[in-house]
This record gives structure tokens, sequence and C-alpha cells, in this order.
């Protein structure tokens, strides 16, 4: 079975395209893009791998993951943290707040995949 | 040391800067030397008549030598050895200084007091750019859709036969994307043009004296004809746009060289002429037999709804400019560091030549201007110093009767020059890459 991937984005065309490379590269790829019921779509959804904007709307990534990490069914699952600000700060609030990895906007669409495969192979 | 023992010190102090030996204030004062040497070193209590006598052979009030400096002062210092590298200041020693030295204490707290203010707005730029909500959005914005357009292309350009349904939907992303990146590019702009104005109150006494002018238009027709100096202190009165004193005095300089120049040109003349020959400084220059600076400085003073825009630009021999009359399309940095190869440099090496050119600013608009320059000897060499020289640059819009004359191209500061190969560049520049 193809391994689950929960995509929590709110910019419909990074939602298009990330969607896009990631199903071609074998994932199944389950969407959301809204911060305030991120949490419950996580735990609906059971995914393998979580990749997490920080801006939502609604609620902060930094808080969607401090509560998928205070849930024991989740504390292990691999987070992706995307953000916009490259700043040390954020790198230490997303590591803090139990991020598994951390990629700054723009990505390219080889580093995207590379962080997946090598985050779920781990 | 209590403050009234220190009044022997203070005393021994003050003649000592005064210069008087001690037995010479001990017979101005009618006492004897050993007397006067035993109230030197706070052996001897004093008061009254002989402290009075005293201060008035030295020449400050009794209250500084009974008092020693103001308490507020002290403080002050206090407060200034404070400062996170103010530890190795004799803090026991305070009363000493400010007692001794009060001009250097008063110098010192004042400059404690403005480097407190300076670093106040600092830290509120500072924290005006790590928090201003629109530049946050705006960045947001312009990073958000950098990364659709960027994954969505690579899509496009990587992905073998991609069927036509997506590769429509792509293009159409890539597309919406791309007018987005437009308009949050626009906006950040925008938020960075209108973002200049806020620097308004970091000023230096010459930013301060150039928007006192410029509120005026730099033209002060109750200046004109007239060489009274209450004429410019009434000007100056009814100023609230100046806060330093150093503005205000150099304004006071400015408006004195206005009024020399009003005599010396007329309005009425001088605009007659105008209308009759355009601005043109060689011909004004000739038919009042007036020396080049001073027809640069008038016509950079005649009312700009009849003249058009003018620009004036003064240099020292060091290249400091002394006086700015911005002009639209011609960029001029604020402090020091204007491009090398301006006109207005180059006439400091030929002095009473003047030089005229056509100037292409690089960078944004890539206006062109007509400059004139010229540099004049503004105190003559002795055998012990140079000559002082000035130079002086009069830009003027670029008219239609030179199309096709040469143009020369210069920049404005480096920093921010495009102008690639420049021998006359003193550091990079940040938009020469990228751009």
């Amino acid at each position: 079975m193809n391994k689950k991937v929960l995509l929590i984005e709110d910019e419909p065309n990074i939602i298009e395209a990330v969607s896009f490379i990631l199903s071609r590269d074998g994932w199944d790829v389950k969407t959301h893009s809204n911060g305030h019921d991120a949490v419950d779509a996580v735990r609906n959804r059971h995914p393998d791998l979580i990749i997490l904007d920080v801006m939502l709307p609604g609620k902060s990534g930094f808080e969607i993951l401090k509560e998928i990490r205070s849930d024991q069914q989740f504390a292990l699952t691999p987070v992706l943290m995307l953000t916009a600000r490259g700043q040390v700060k954020d790198r230490e609030m997303a590591e803090k707040a139990g991020a598994s990895r951390y990629m700054t906007k723009p990505f390219s669409n080889a580093e995207v995949l590379d962080a997946v495969r090598s985050m779920v192979a781990q | 040391m209590s403050e009234s023992s220190m009044i022997g010190t203070r005393i021994r102090e003050r003649r000592v800067i005064n210069g008087l030996k001690q037995s010479d204030l001990a017979r101005q004062v009618g006492i004897s030397p050993s007397y006067l040497n035993l109230i030197e070193h706070n052996r001897r209590r004093i008061g009254g008549k002989t402290l009075i006598k005293l201060a008035d052979a030295l020449q400050v009030e009794p209250t500084l030598l009974s008092e020693g400096a103001e308490a507020t002062l002290i403080s002050a210092l206090r407060e200034a050895a404070g400062r996170p590298d103010g530890h190795t200041a004799e803090l026991d020693r305070t009363e000493e200084f400010a007692g001794r030295f009060p001009g250097w204490a008063q110098l010192l707290s004042s400059l404690n007091a403005r480097v407190t203010d300076l670093e106040r707005t600092v830290e509120t730029l500072t924290d005006r750019l790590a928090h201003d909500p629109h530049l946050a959005a705006s960045l947001h914005e312009v990073i958000s859709t950098v990364t659709a357009i960027r994954s969505t292309s690579s899509i496009l350009v990587e992905t073998e036969s991609l069927e036509p349904e997506w590769q429509n939907r792509f293009h159409r992303n890539i597309n919406e994307e791309s007018s987005r990146l437009a308009e949050g590019a626009e906006a950040l702009v925008r938020y960075l043009e209108g973002a200049a104005n806020s620097e308004a109150e970091i000023r230096s006494p010459q930013d301060e004296m150039v928007a006192f002018l410029d509120h005026h238009g730099f033209h002060f027709p109750q200046l004109e004809g007239t060489a009274e100096a209450a004429a410019i202190k009434a000007v100056l009165d009814q100023d609230a746009i100046m806060h330093s004193d150093v503005a205000r005095r150099l304004a006071r300089d400015a408006l004195a060289q206005y009024q020399a120049d009003a005599r010396r040109l007329p309005l009425s003349e001088m605009l007659a002429k105008v209308q009759d020959c355009g601005p043109d400084p060689e011909q004004i220059s000739m038919a009042f037999d007036c020396d080049l600076p001073t027809v640069f400085r008038r016509l950079a003073a005649l009312p700009a709804d009849l003249v058009g825009p003018v620009g004036l630009l003064t240099c020292d021999a060091a290249g400091t400019v002394l006086f700015r009359k911005p002009m639209d399309g011609f960029a001029m940095p604020r402090d020091a560091g204007a491009c090398a190869l301006w006109p207005l440099f180059q006439v400091l090496g030929q002095p009473q030549v003047p030089m005229r050119r056509r100037l292409r600013q690089s960078g944004r608009g890539q206006n062109v201007v007509l400059a004139f320059a010229v540099a004049e000897q503004v105190a003559a060499a002795t055998f012990v110093r140079p000559a002082l020289m000035r130079g002086h640059m009069l830009l003027l819009p670029d008219a239609d009767s030179e199309q096709g004359s040469p143009l020369q191209d210069v920049g404005s500061s480096c920093r921010i020059c495009p102008l690639r190969n420049c021998p006359a560049r003193r550091e990079p520049s940040i938009i020469m890459d990228g751009f």
C-alpha cells in the first residue's frame, strides 16, 4: 500500500503542485487547507507523514504541531515544516515544537521529494 | 568626600585653569598665601565674604565653588557611567570631574542623552521593519507566489509526457500566480518608497536645514531687497521645522547669503532676464557682470513656478556637500559619498574654469539633466595654508535643443549605482547583481 502524506497548506497552487509531484512519486496525498481543524484532519487521516505550513489561516503551524505532538498516537509521525521565513528564530521554534525537518520557501520539487523520502525511510 | 569639603579643591582647580599663582590670587583677595593654601587643601572652611571675593577673582559664580556642579549634572554623569561600556569610569570621582571640567561634563551628559535617544530611534525603526505587518504580509505574498511558480514551472519542464489537461492546468496556475507576484512586488515597492518619509526623525542638521529651505521652496520674499538682519531673525523665529541649534545656525548663514545674493541680483531684474533668455547661467552672468556661483544660487532661489526645477549642490575641497537643493530626476545622497564623476568634483581641480555637461544618472529613471559647474576660491592661499575652494553645480532639466549632444554617465552613490566597470567605484553596489 502507498504511504500516506497529509499536506496542510493554504495556497491552492502550491497544494496542486506539491500534490502532483508526490502522487507521481507514488504517495497517497491528502490535503487540508486551514488551521482551525488541521489537528482533526490528522486524526481522521492517520498519515505516515505530515507536511505542515507555518502560516495558516486560523491557527499557526507551530500551535498545530504542538497539539499533534501532544497526541501519543502522533508523537513520532514525521513532520516537515514549511515556512516563508528563513530566520534562525523560526527554525528554533520549529525544532522546539517538534518538527522533524524544516524547509524554507521557495523550495525546489527535488528538495521536497528528497526530504519526504528520507523522512519516511528513517 | 562630602561636597562642602570640596570647595577648596574647586578653588584650586579654578585658579590653575585661570593660570593664577597662589600668591597672586591671595593678594587679589586680600588673604595670606599660606591661608589660601590651607583653604585649597580643604583644611579651612570658608564662606561669606572670602568665598565671594575668591569667586569674583576667579570669574565664576560663587555657587559653582560652594556647591560644585549641579546635582542634575552629577546624576546624568552617573547615568552615563552606567552604560554597558561605562565600567571604566571613575565613579567615585564623578563630582570632582564635574567640578573640574564643567564644560566637558556637560558635553558628556548631553552626548549620553543624545545616544540614548538615538538608540531608541534605531530600536523603533528595527522593530518597525521586523514586525511591520504590511511588510511581512507583502513579503509572505511574494514568497508564496514564487514558491508556487517555481514548483509548477519545474513540473512543466521536468515531467516527461505530461497529460494535456495537467499541462493546461499548470499553465493557468503559473499565469495566475505571476499576476499575483506582480501585485505583491508593486505593493513592496510602494511600501519601501513610503518608508523613506519615516526617516524624518533621524536627520542631520544639514537635512533639517534643507527641509526648512524646502518648506519655503528655497524662496524667501521677505528677504528680497533688504539688508536687515531682523528680517532673517523673523523668518527663523516663525520656523517649526528645525530643532537643533546647529541647523538654525546653518540656516542663518544660508539666509544671510540669500540676502546678499538678492541685493546683487534683484528679483524683478532676474525674472525679466530669465523670461528673456531662460535660466541660462552664462547669459545672466554676463548681463549682470556677476560671478557664476552667485548666479547659481540666485537661480536656485527663484520661485519654482516661474523658472521651473533648478537643483544646486555646493561642496568644499574635501568633497563634503555643504548645500543641497534637490531636483527631481537627479538623486543626491544625503550624506557624504556622492559620485566622484560629478562635474561638481571635477571643477575643483580647475578653479575658475566653468564646465557644462549633459549628465545621465544611472539607476531608476535614467534621467538626463544639464549640469553647470564652477569652482571658486573662498579664501586665498597663504604660505602655511592652501587656498580654500568651493565647488558649485547647478542642475537644470535637459532641453530639447540638446538632443544628440554628448552624454556623460554618472551615478549617485556607489551603493545604489548600477554602473559597471566604473573606475570611480568606492564600494560594491547592492543592486549590481541580480538586476
